[in-house]
């Protein structure tokens, strides 16, 4: 089927990434991302986003693939940065007690360096989850990703439906893709030139063949299930399963250090989450 | 006999919760361990849920009321639950598409064995061996949209045999494989069957693709009954499979046309079996005294292909050099394996694809800059399952819907509607819920939904999937209608019956290319085509060089000429 490289979904390559455990890429993960969203600090921000940036040129993932999630991203927090300056334009200043007037935008509205910085901070901030983000979804493993839920101590059924929903999201996917087309042969408009009413309507003409199609598919795999013993048991093993090895070990070390080292900044150094360069 | 069955239905009556009906009348059965049955009969005639009450589908997962017994290795099934029948009953389910429930094939093996708590290593090694058996130990990490259709089958084959079970239940395992890939899963059961002396249920109404390799029993379920419990001989030879609708062998049908007389003694039961000894004179006497046909259709052309190269990705060519010419009023299937480019094919048709090079003419005219919409009025598209299609409660306003988009005025529609429900057979339908209706009326309601738009060409992707002789019959004979009454119908199908009974011309693909585009007749006796297109030869053509008649071809067609011409009287 089309490209080799699927887009939003786990690609099966060998690097020291993938090797890693789908549990162990989740804690570094929330590790990261606490320390980014714990600190206001730009230069241990812009540290991480480096890091993550370069584990992204690890793993081996192209800008292609993750260029529609990025644009997305990007969108939003230009617009929430604009509505934020609109509402608030004196945040900065307020944060860090001092006033630098650069100059004059309209009426109440000035630009600050306080606001700048407290704006730009922000920016990196949230623009620095999407590498982690992207690194976590690309290269875990679903199935093996369940397997360490199911160790963490989250029951099987819970992990396995997790890793349920990725294997049927691409045949959901391709139904959605008939289904559609055949609706816009009969004459479904879809495009933006059809109304906001015409267009909502138009979308439940899509959506509910699509859910009785699953719902045919969704009898059919739980008596499959059913008929090869899942549920029978407390417990389960996994056959995707992975040992925790000294990578795991590593990774997940050097996640918590910067974990550590982000509120040591705060706590030591900056004595507050604010890194203030002006007083 | 002094065995014991391992199987054992005794005066077993089943009624489902939702029915008015039981769907299993007084079943008495014994299948002893070993044994390799064929299940046949028509669309509910109660084969399914009998193999459901076997898995224990019934009454874990569909209630009902059960009278009688069931016992299987000596246990009344009422007892047991399901997940410990599991461990004596493996069931390969139709779909195998639907119930791969790993992201790889190696997973989806495991999977019994990972709910049996069967430690990392064990499994890895167990789910090795088994791969094995099946041949599929090379594609272990590949993902199911990786793997073509029958190595899904065979991963679902050892997804239940990595459980050791002493019973096999095959429920209908030749839906959705193409010809050839079918033949082969045959093949692969019979192996394991012989291999390792398991008991094997085959539940598939397509008899003469089962009896391809040898069965111990035929047993033939109608309205819930079992009206024949017979070896495959005996079977063919008596008037049961005409009594409930099931297809006989080609090779059969054809003696019968022929006037030899079908006996037991003659081994009917097998085209492999087969003797024509006392046959060989009806049948050489009745090819010479079928005419040539040489009737071309003259009519224009009104669809063009010209030079079609289309890739997805920019790499792979999907089509190549595609040349087509279809003239007004054909009918047509398109064959060819999964994978080969058909539904492409369809897609540029409609436009929902652009081509990368070449030309698509209309009665000569380019529709390069033709709409989806603009296309649909010329070219409509029945999708394969009608649920996919459906998008209202009513069959009315389901028809309508594509009138409605192009704002028709509604004082046009109704007029324009009740024609479509007249021609389709429809018509005392009219004010039903789409939900009350069975699944070919469903289809007709999609082909409904389509016609309204008064297409000049119909494209329809597998038409009778899944449907047994007479709906299949009732499907085909409605779109010959159609097709009389004046529309270019082309059929994507793997049903090589379909290609040989209803389609004049037949257009074959392979890895995007055409490789046959000729009568269904000379595609399904010539040895290439049939290879590189996983198509399998007809009985027809076997049974011609058995009776030592050199034009197998022309045998072939004058078969589905004579038959055409029974039809039509």
């Amino acid at each position: 089927m089309k490209a080799k490289m699927k887009l939003f979904s786990y690609n099966t390559m060998d690097t020291p990434i993938h090797r890693l455990s789908g549990l162990t890429k989740l804690l570094c993960f929330l590790f990261l991302t606490f320390a980014v969203m714990y600190s206001y600090d730009i230069r241990v921000i812009l540290l991480v986003m480096v890091f993550s940036i370069a584990i992204l040129k690890v793993s081996k993932i192209r800008f292609s693939q993750i260029r529609l999630m990025v644009v997305y991203v990007l969108v939003f927090i230009v617009t929430n940065a604009i509505i934020s300056f609109f509402f608030s334009p004196e945040m900065g200043v307020e944060i860090y007690g001092t006033r630098h007037v650069i100059g004059d935008l309209y009426g109440r509205y000035k630009l600050t360096w306080e606001q700048i910085l407290y704006q730009t901070t922000k920016f990196f901030k949230y623009a620095s989850v999407i590498p982690l983000g992207m690194i976590f979804l690309l290269t875990t493993n679903p199935s093996e990703f369940a397997s360490s839920l199911n160790r963490a101590r989250v029951h099987y059924k819970a992990a396995f439906a997790v890793a349920l929903t990725l294997r049927y999201f691409p045949d959901i996917q391709r139904d959605y893709r008939d289904i559609s087309q055949a609706q816009q042969a009969r004459g479904m408009d879809l495009s933006r030139k059809a109304e906001l009413s015409d267009r909502f309507k138009n979308a439940l003409l899509i959506i509910i063949p699509l859910i009785f199609s699953s719902l045919d598919r969704i009898e059919l795999i739980s008596n499959a299930m059913d008929l090869r013993g899942f549920g029978k048991e407390k417990t389960r093993t996994w056959y995707a399963s992975e040992k925790i090895t000294n990578r795991d070990k590593t990774a997940l070390a050097i996640s918590a250090l910067i974990f550590l080292g982000t509120i040591c900044v705060s706590i030591f150094i900056n004595k507050s989450r604010f890194y203030n360069p002006f007083v | 006999m002094d065995r014991q069955p391992i199987i054992a239905f005794e005066d077993f009556t089943f009624q489902y919760f939702s029915q008015a009906e039981p769907t299993l009348h007084n079943i008495n059965l014994k299948i002893f361990p070993g044994e390799k049955i064929l299940i046949v009969g028509p669309s509910g005639s109660g084969k399914s849920t009998l193999g459901y009450c076997i898995n224990g589908l019934i009454p874990f997962a569909y209630k009902g009321e059960i009278g009688g017994y069931l016992t299987i290795k000596g246990f009344d099934t009422r007892k047991k639950n399901i997940f410990e029948l599991s461990k004596t009953v493996g069931t390969v389910l139709q779909d195998s598409d639907g119930q791969f429930v790993g992201l790889t094939a190696g997973e989806d093996i495991a999977f019994a064995l990972e709910n049996d708590n069967i430690p990392h290593d064990a499994m890895h090694t167990r789910v090795r061996r088994v791969a094995e058996m099946v041949g599929m130990d090379s594609f272990l990490s590949s993902s199911p949209f990786e793997l073509s259709g029958g190595q899904k089958q065979r991963t679902s084959l050892a997804g239940v045999l990595v459980d050791d079970v002493d019973i096999l239940l095959f429920d209908e395992p030749l839906a959705n494989l193409d010809p050839a890939t079918g033949k082969t899963a045959i093949e692969i059961i019979d192996d394991i069957h012989q291999q390792s002396a398991k008991t094997i249920l085959i539940i598939e109404h397509r008899l003469e693709d089962v009896l391809h390799r040898h069965v111990d029993r035929v047993i033939v379920l109608d309205d819930g009954r079992i009206v024949a419990d017979l070896d495959a001989h005996e079977l063919v030879c008596s008037q049961v499979l005409q009594a409930c609708g099931i297809r006989e062998p080609l090779y059969v049908t054809a003696l019968k046309y022929a006037k030899a007389a079908v006996t037991c003694g003659m081994q009917p039961g097998y085209i492999t079996t087969l003797k024509t000894k006392d046959a060989q004179e009806a049948l050489v006497t009745w090819h010479q005294s079928n005419p040539k046909d040489e009737g071309h259709n003259e009519n224009p052309s009104i669809i063009t292909m010209e030079d079609i190269f289309f890739s997805y990705d920019g790499v792979r060519n999907v089509l190549e050099d595609i040349d087509i010419d279809i003239r007004e009023g054909e009918l047509i299937s398109l064959v060819g394996k999964n994978g080969a480019g058909k539904s492409t094919l369809s897609k540029l048709l409609c436009g929902f694809e652009q081509v990368d090079h070449g030309r698509i003419l209309y009665r000569g005219a380019d529709i390069k800059d033709k709409t989806i919409k603009e296309r649909a009025e010329i070219i409509g598209v029945v999708l394969q399952n009608p649920n996919q299609m459906i998008s209202k409660p009513m069959i009315f306003d389901e028809i309508a819907l594509g009138l409605r988009f192009r704002a028709v005025p509604e004082n046009e529609i109704v007029p324009r509607v009740e024609k479509v429900l007249k021609i389709c057979g429809l018509a005392p339908f009219r004010e039903w819920p789409i939900s009350a209706l069975s699944y070919g009326q469903k289809k007709r309601v999609t082909i409904a939904s389509i016609l309204v738009l008064e297409p000049k060409i119909l494209i329809l992707d597998e038409p009778t999937a899944g449907q047994d002789f007479r709906h299949y019959t009732e499907i085909m004979e409605f779109l010959v209608e159609i097709n009389k009454g004046g529309v270019t119908v082309i059929l994507i199908t793997h049903d090589m019956h379909l290609m040989l009974e209803y389609t004049p011309r037949a257009i074959v693909l392979s890895e995007g290319k055409i490789v046959a585009d000729t009568a269904a007749s000379v595609v399904l006796t010539d040895a290439e085509v049939i290879q590189k297109a996983n198509l399998k030869e007809t009985s027809l053509y076997h049974l011609a060089q058995m009776v030592g008649i050199a034009d197998e071809t022309q045998f072939v067609q004058g078969f589905i000429d004579y038959e055409r011409k029974l039809k039509n009287r």
